[in-house]
Protein backbone atom coordinates (compact mmCIF):
# COMPACT_ATOMS: atom_id res chain seq x y z
CA UNK A 1 0.00 0.00 0.00
CA UNK A 2 1.05 3.71 -1.11
CA UNK A 3 0.96 4.88 2.90
CA UNK A 4 3.00 2.05 4.12
CA UNK A 5 6.29 4.21 2.38
CA UNK A 6 5.23 7.40 3.15
CA UNK A 7 7.98 8.83 5.69
CA UNK A 8 5.96 11.71 8.11
CA UNK A 9 6.18 14.77 5.80
CA UNK A 10 7.48 17.55 7.08
CA UNK A 11 6.47 20.57 4.85
CA UNK A 12 7.99 22.03 2.73
CA UNK A 13 9.06 18.13 1.56
CA UNK A 14 6.47 16.52 -0.46
CA UNK A 15 5.43 12.31 0.74
CA UNK A 16 7.94 10.02 -1.02
CA UNK A 17 6.04 7.65 -3.83
CA UNK A 18 7.47 4.30 -4.40
CA UNK A 19 9.56 3.82 -7.71
CA UNK A 20 7.33 2.27 -9.90
CA UNK A 21 4.85 0.42 -8.03
CA UNK A 22 2.39 2.96 -7.56
CA UNK A 23 -0.74 3.14 -10.57
CA UNK A 24 -2.41 6.24 -8.91
CA UNK A 25 -0.22 9.21 -7.48
CA UNK A 26 -2.23 10.21 -4.40
CA UNK A 27 0.41 12.14 -2.76
CA UNK A 28 -0.66 15.28 -5.12
CA UNK A 29 2.98 15.47 -5.99
CA UNK A 30 4.40 18.69 -7.36
CA UNK A 31 5.93 20.03 -10.29
CA UNK A 32 9.68 19.90 -8.44
CA UNK A 33 9.03 16.88 -6.42
CA UNK A 34 12.07 14.51 -6.65
CA UNK A 35 11.77 10.82 -5.74
CA UNK A 36 12.17 9.54 -2.42
CA UNK A 37 14.25 6.42 -3.07
CA UNK A 38 15.94 4.52 -5.59
CA UNK A 39 19.34 2.28 -5.92
CA UNK A 40 22.42 3.32 -5.40
CA UNK A 41 23.94 3.76 -8.88
CA UNK A 42 27.17 4.44 -8.70
CA UNK A 43 30.17 2.83 -7.14
CA UNK A 44 32.97 6.17 -6.82
CA UNK A 45 31.97 10.05 -6.12
CA UNK A 46 34.41 12.39 -6.66
CA UNK A 47 34.77 16.44 -6.90
CA UNK A 48 36.24 18.00 -9.96
CA UNK A 49 36.68 21.44 -10.70
CA UNK A 50 34.57 23.41 -13.39
CA UNK A 51 34.18 26.39 -14.72
CA UNK A 52 31.60 27.90 -12.89
CA UNK A 53 33.02 26.00 -9.55
CA UNK A 54 33.28 22.77 -8.02
CA UNK A 55 31.16 19.82 -9.72
CA UNK A 56 30.74 16.29 -8.14
CA UNK A 57 30.62 13.26 -10.08
CA UNK A 58 29.17 9.95 -9.60
CA UNK A 59 31.36 8.01 -11.04
CA UNK A 60 31.51 9.25 -14.47
CA UNK A 61 28.60 11.08 -14.96
CA UNK A 62 28.09 15.04 -13.64
CA UNK A 63 25.41 15.34 -10.88
CA UNK A 64 22.85 17.52 -12.17
CA UNK A 65 19.88 19.21 -10.45
CA UNK A 66 16.63 18.15 -10.68
CA UNK A 67 16.39 21.06 -13.60
CA UNK A 68 18.55 19.54 -15.21
CA UNK A 69 21.49 21.83 -14.84
CA UNK A 70 24.93 20.93 -13.93
CA UNK A 71 25.26 20.78 -10.16
CA UNK A 72 27.86 23.62 -9.76
CA UNK A 73 29.13 24.79 -6.14
CA UNK A 74 30.98 27.97 -5.06
CA UNK A 75 33.17 26.72 -2.44
CA UNK A 76 35.15 23.43 -2.29
CA UNK A 77 34.44 22.57 1.48
CA UNK A 78 30.50 22.87 0.35
CA UNK A 79 31.98 20.31 -2.43
CA UNK A 80 33.26 17.56 -0.96
CA UNK A 81 30.52 17.74 1.97
CA UNK A 82 28.24 16.80 -0.50
CA UNK A 83 29.87 14.56 -1.96
CA UNK A 84 29.97 13.04 1.07
CA UNK A 85 26.36 12.54 1.73
CA UNK A 86 26.23 11.24 -1.84
CA UNK A 87 29.29 8.36 -0.72
CA UNK A 88 27.22 7.55 2.60
CA UNK A 89 24.11 6.36 0.88
CA UNK A 90 24.75 2.56 1.13
CA UNK A 91 21.75 0.25 -1.27
CA UNK A 92 19.26 3.28 -1.64
CA UNK A 93 19.38 6.96 -1.90
CA UNK A 94 17.62 8.35 0.70
CA UNK A 95 17.11 12.00 -0.37
CA UNK A 96 15.06 13.17 2.58
CA UNK A 97 18.88 12.63 4.48
CA UNK A 98 20.68 14.73 2.08
CA UNK A 99 20.07 18.38 3.01
CA UNK A 100 23.06 19.87 1.87
CA UNK A 101 21.87 18.70 -1.92
CA UNK A 102 18.67 19.69 -1.38
CA UNK A 103 19.89 23.46 -0.48
CA UNK A 104 22.32 23.48 -3.52
CA UNK A 105 19.57 22.36 -5.87
CA UNK A 106 17.02 24.91 -4.17
CA UNK A 107 19.57 27.55 -4.82
CA UNK A 108 20.80 26.37 -8.31
CA UNK A 109 17.40 26.32 -9.59
CA UNK A 110 15.22 28.51 -7.35
CA UNK A 111 11.94 26.70 -7.86
CA UNK A 112 10.04 29.56 -6.19
CA UNK A 113 11.70 31.65 -8.50
CA UNK A 114 12.11 34.38 -6.29
CA UNK A 115 15.01 37.60 -6.39
CA UNK A 116 16.93 38.77 -3.46
CA UNK A 117 14.34 41.04 -2.41
CA UNK A 118 11.41 38.76 -2.38
CA UNK A 119 13.74 36.12 -0.32
CA UNK A 120 14.65 39.05 1.86
CA UNK A 121 11.02 40.18 2.78
CA UNK A 122 10.10 36.54 2.94
CA UNK A 123 12.61 36.07 5.76
CA UNK A 124 11.96 39.39 7.70
CA UNK A 125 8.50 38.86 7.15
CA UNK A 126 8.78 35.77 9.96
CA UNK A 127 9.96 39.01 12.65
CA UNK A 128 5.92 39.17 12.93
CA UNK A 129 5.79 36.08 13.98
CA UNK A 130 8.92 35.27 15.40
CA UNK A 131 8.51 32.59 17.84
CA UNK A 132 11.08 33.80 20.79
CA UNK A 133 8.68 36.92 20.84
CA UNK A 134 5.20 35.31 21.47
CA UNK A 135 4.89 34.44 25.26
CA UNK A 136 2.28 32.21 27.33
CA UNK A 137 1.04 34.05 30.32
CA UNK A 138 -0.22 29.87 31.82
CA UNK A 139 1.42 28.27 33.23
CA UNK A 140 3.23 29.86 35.04
CA UNK A 141 5.89 27.66 34.79
CA UNK A 142 6.30 27.80 30.84
CA UNK A 143 6.11 31.46 31.19
CA UNK A 144 8.70 31.25 33.66
CA UNK A 145 10.81 29.27 31.05
CA UNK A 146 10.31 31.23 28.36
CA UNK A 147 11.49 34.36 30.17
CA UNK A 148 14.33 32.98 31.30
CA UNK A 149 15.46 31.24 28.32
CA UNK A 150 14.09 33.44 25.44
CA UNK A 151 14.90 36.80 26.84
CA UNK A 152 18.53 37.15 26.76
CA UNK A 153 18.42 36.00 22.95
CA UNK A 154 15.89 38.63 21.97
CA UNK A 155 18.48 41.66 23.79
CA UNK A 156 21.12 40.18 22.28
CA UNK A 157 19.86 40.64 19.12
CA UNK A 158 18.36 43.99 19.81
CA UNK A 159 21.71 45.52 21.18
CA UNK A 160 24.05 43.47 18.25
CA UNK A 161 21.32 45.28 15.77
CA UNK A 162 20.93 48.16 17.55
CA UNK A 163 16.92 47.74 17.08
CA UNK A 164 13.71 47.17 19.51
CA UNK A 165 12.10 43.89 19.07
CA UNK A 166 10.11 43.71 22.44
CA UNK A 167 8.02 40.57 23.08
CA UNK A 168 3.96 39.92 23.39
CA UNK A 169 1.65 37.50 25.20
CA UNK A 170 -1.31 39.07 23.12
CA UNK A 171 -2.45 37.15 20.08
CA UNK A 172 -1.78 39.72 17.89
CA UNK A 173 2.05 39.52 18.56
CA UNK A 174 4.76 42.12 18.83
CA UNK A 175 4.27 45.35 17.53
CA UNK A 176 7.83 45.72 15.14
CA UNK A 177 8.75 48.98 14.79
CA UNK A 178 9.34 49.74 10.87
CA UNK A 179 13.58 50.68 11.67
CA UNK A 180 13.52 47.35 13.03
CA UNK A 181 12.33 45.45 9.52
CA UNK A 182 14.20 48.41 7.60
CA UNK A 183 17.86 47.58 9.61
CA UNK A 184 17.39 43.59 9.17
CA UNK A 185 16.22 44.12 4.91
CA UNK A 186 19.52 45.94 4.72
CA UNK A 187 21.83 43.46 7.14
CA UNK A 188 20.26 40.57 5.35
CA UNK A 189 20.94 42.39 1.60
CA UNK A 190 24.90 41.66 2.59
CA UNK A 191 24.17 38.41 1.73
CA UNK A 192 24.47 36.45 -1.31
CA UNK A 193 21.66 34.60 -3.12
CA UNK A 194 22.75 31.00 -2.12
CA UNK A 195 23.68 32.53 1.28
CA UNK A 196 19.87 33.90 1.46
CA UNK A 197 18.70 30.75 0.48
CA UNK A 198 20.05 29.04 3.61
CA UNK A 199 19.19 32.01 5.93
CA UNK A 200 15.75 31.37 4.38
CA UNK A 201 15.69 28.09 4.88
CA UNK A 202 16.81 27.72 8.64
CA UNK A 203 14.09 30.59 9.72
CA UNK A 204 11.34 28.25 8.12
CA UNK A 205 12.48 25.76 10.02
CA UNK A 206 13.10 27.52 13.68
CA UNK A 207 10.27 29.51 13.18
CA UNK A 208 12.14 32.47 13.82
CA UNK A 209 14.18 35.06 12.78
CA UNK A 210 15.85 35.88 15.55
CA UNK A 211 17.17 32.58 16.36
CA UNK A 212 18.65 32.01 13.21
CA UNK A 213 20.48 35.37 12.97
CA UNK A 214 21.85 34.15 17.12
CA UNK A 215 22.67 31.00 14.89
CA UNK A 216 24.12 32.61 11.91
CA UNK A 217 26.45 35.02 14.15
CA UNK A 218 27.52 31.93 16.11
CA UNK A 219 26.27 33.51 18.85
CA UNK A 220 24.60 29.97 20.01
CA UNK A 221 25.04 26.42 18.73
CA UNK A 222 22.75 24.26 16.13
CA UNK A 223 21.85 22.51 18.99
CA UNK A 224 20.86 25.51 21.67
CA UNK A 225 18.87 27.25 18.73
CA UNK A 226 17.06 24.11 18.29
CA UNK A 227 15.93 23.59 22.19
CA UNK A 228 15.22 27.27 22.17
CA UNK A 229 13.22 26.95 19.09
CA UNK A 230 10.99 24.12 20.59
CA UNK A 231 11.06 24.83 24.18
CA UNK A 232 7.51 24.85 24.75
CA UNK A 233 7.80 20.88 23.13
CA UNK A 234 10.72 20.36 25.55
CA UNK A 235 8.60 21.62 28.66
CA UNK A 236 5.94 19.46 27.99
CA UNK A 237 8.46 15.99 27.29
CA UNK A 238 10.43 17.13 31.01
CA UNK A 239 6.55 16.97 32.27
CA UNK A 240 5.11 14.20 30.26
CA UNK A 241 7.98 12.03 28.95
CA UNK A 242 8.90 11.98 25.59
CA UNK A 243 7.76 9.52 23.29
CA UNK A 244 10.79 8.41 20.94
CA UNK A 245 8.92 7.90 17.25
CA UNK A 246 7.82 11.46 17.35
CA UNK A 247 9.65 13.76 19.63
CA UNK A 248 13.38 12.20 19.09
CA UNK A 249 12.44 11.69 15.56
CA UNK A 250 11.26 15.89 14.98
CA UNK A 251 13.95 16.69 16.86
CA UNK A 252 16.77 14.42 14.79
CA UNK A 253 15.13 16.12 12.07
CA UNK A 254 15.46 19.51 13.26
CA UNK A 255 18.32 19.67 14.05
CA UNK A 256 19.75 17.87 10.84
CA UNK A 257 17.60 20.55 8.68
CA UNK A 258 18.74 23.46 10.86
CA UNK A 259 22.88 22.26 11.02
CA UNK A 260 22.75 21.57 7.01
CA UNK A 261 21.19 25.50 6.60
CA UNK A 262 23.28 27.11 9.13
CA UNK A 263 26.69 25.41 7.64
CA UNK A 264 25.42 25.91 3.82
CA UNK A 265 24.98 29.71 4.59
CA UNK A 266 28.80 30.05 6.21
CA UNK A 267 30.18 27.95 3.24
CA UNK A 268 28.52 30.19 0.81
CA UNK A 269 29.36 33.75 2.64
CA UNK A 270 33.02 32.78 3.56
CA UNK A 271 36.14 33.56 1.67
CA UNK A 272 38.72 31.29 3.25
CA UNK A 273 41.78 33.74 3.58
CA UNK A 274 44.73 32.23 5.85
CA UNK A 275 46.56 35.09 7.13
CA UNK A 276 50.15 33.98 8.29
CA UNK A 277 51.77 35.76 11.07
CA UNK A 278 55.47 36.17 10.73
CA UNK A 279 56.69 34.26 13.80
CA UNK A 280 58.90 36.24 15.35
CA UNK A 281 60.98 34.02 17.51
CA UNK B 1 30.43 32.92 20.73
CA UNK B 2 29.19 29.89 20.76
CA UNK B 3 29.93 27.41 24.27
CA UNK B 4 31.50 24.81 21.91
CA UNK B 5 34.04 23.62 24.61
CA UNK B 6 37.29 22.00 23.18
CA UNK B 7 38.28 21.71 19.71
CA UNK B 8 39.82 18.58 20.15
CA UNK B 9 36.73 17.07 21.42
CA UNK B 10 34.99 18.24 18.22
CA UNK B 11 37.48 17.12 16.19
CA UNK B 12 37.65 13.92 17.06
CA UNK B 13 33.70 13.37 17.49
CA UNK B 14 33.51 14.81 13.88
CA UNK B 15 36.58 12.09 12.35
CA UNK B 16 34.34 9.64 13.94
CA UNK B 17 31.27 10.25 12.51
CA UNK B 18 33.01 10.41 9.56
CA UNK B 19 34.40 6.98 9.94
CA UNK B 20 30.33 5.75 10.47
CA UNK B 21 29.26 7.21 7.02
CA UNK B 22 31.74 5.84 4.95
CA UNK B 23 33.29 3.00 6.57
CA UNK B 24 36.70 1.10 6.14
CA UNK B 25 38.47 3.41 3.71
CA UNK B 26 37.33 6.33 5.77
CA UNK B 27 41.02 7.79 5.30
CA UNK B 28 40.76 8.06 1.89
CA UNK B 29 37.45 10.31 1.26
CA UNK B 30 37.90 14.15 0.51
CA UNK B 31 36.06 15.09 3.69
CA UNK B 32 38.10 13.34 6.13
CA UNK B 33 41.51 14.67 4.12
CA UNK B 34 39.93 18.29 4.31
CA UNK B 35 38.91 18.39 7.89
CA UNK B 36 42.61 16.78 8.99
CA UNK B 37 43.95 19.64 6.98
CA UNK B 38 41.45 22.48 8.29
CA UNK B 39 42.11 21.80 11.67
CA UNK B 40 46.16 21.27 10.98
CA UNK B 41 46.12 24.90 9.57
CA UNK B 42 44.52 26.35 12.22
CA UNK B 43 46.51 24.87 15.31
CA UNK B 44 49.61 27.78 15.24
CA UNK B 45 48.39 30.64 16.07
CA UNK B 46 49.29 32.72 18.37
CA UNK B 47 46.43 34.41 19.83
CA UNK B 48 44.41 32.79 22.87
CA UNK B 49 41.09 34.36 20.60
CA UNK B 50 41.85 33.78 16.95
CA UNK B 51 38.57 34.80 14.95
CA UNK B 52 39.43 32.03 12.11
CA UNK B 53 40.11 29.28 14.63
CA UNK B 54 36.61 29.62 16.62
CA UNK B 55 35.00 30.23 13.17
CA UNK B 56 36.51 27.26 12.04
CA UNK B 57 35.93 25.29 15.12
CA UNK B 58 32.23 26.49 14.95
CA UNK B 59 31.63 24.87 11.46
CA UNK B 60 33.34 22.04 12.60
CA UNK B 61 30.64 21.46 15.62
CA UNK B 62 27.77 22.36 13.17
CA UNK B 63 29.20 19.95 10.61
CA UNK B 64 28.71 17.49 13.58
CA UNK B 65 25.65 17.77 14.75
CA UNK B 66 24.52 17.81 11.08
CA UNK B 67 26.25 14.20 10.46
CA UNK B 68 25.13 13.16 14.09
CA UNK B 69 21.23 13.95 13.42
CA UNK B 70 20.98 12.61 10.24
CA UNK B 71 22.74 9.22 11.39
CA UNK B 72 20.02 9.44 14.61
CA UNK B 73 17.46 10.44 12.24
CA UNK B 74 17.65 7.53 9.89
CA UNK B 75 18.14 5.05 12.49
CA UNK B 76 14.92 6.45 14.07
CA UNK B 77 13.06 6.21 11.10
CA UNK B 78 13.83 2.51 10.21
CA UNK B 79 13.14 1.22 13.22
CA UNK B 80 10.01 3.39 14.04
CA UNK B 81 8.73 4.35 10.33
CA UNK B 82 10.68 2.41 7.69
CA UNK B 83 9.18 -0.87 8.20
CA UNK B 84 6.33 -1.06 6.35
CA UNK B 85 2.51 -2.71 6.86
CA UNK B 86 2.28 -5.93 8.83
CA UNK B 87 0.85 -9.19 7.27
CA UNK B 88 -2.31 -10.69 7.96
CA UNK B 89 -0.56 -13.01 10.15
CA UNK B 90 1.25 -10.63 12.40
CA UNK B 91 -1.53 -8.32 12.43
CA UNK B 92 -4.34 -11.49 14.17
CA UNK B 93 -0.69 -12.49 15.83
CA UNK B 94 -0.83 -9.30 17.96
CA UNK B 95 -3.98 -9.68 19.73
CA UNK B 96 -3.47 -13.43 20.16
CA UNK B 97 -5.19 -14.95 17.65
CA UNK B 98 -3.66 -17.42 14.02
CA UNK B 99 -5.41 -17.13 10.98
CA UNK B 100 -7.69 -20.36 10.01
CA UNK B 101 -5.97 -23.32 7.61
CA UNK B 102 -8.76 -24.13 5.00
CA UNK B 103 -7.76 -26.72 3.29
CA UNK B 104 -8.41 -26.03 -0.71
CA UNK B 105 -7.96 -22.58 0.35
CA UNK B 106 -10.71 -19.81 0.96
CA UNK B 107 -14.69 -20.61 0.36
Amino acid sequence: LWWAHCSPARLPRPPPIPAGSCPVEPCGRRAYAPPAERKRFYQNVSISQGEGGFEINLDHRKLKTPQAKIFTVPSEALAIAVATEWDSQKDTIKFYTMHLTTLCNTALDNPTQRNKTQLIRAAVKFLETDTVCYRVEEPPALAELQKNEWDPVVSWAEKRYNVTIGSSTSILGPNIPASTKETFISHLASYNMWALQGIEFVITQLKSLILSMSLIDRHITVEKAVLLSRLEEEYQIRRWGSVEWAHDYDLCELRARTAAGTLFVHLCSESSTVKHKLLQD
Amino acid sequence: MAALGAPLRTFRALLRELRHAAGRSYRDTPAYRHVLAAFRAHRVTSEKLCRAQQELHFQAATYLCLLRSVREHEALHREYHGKGERSPQEVAGLVGFRLPQQPGGKG
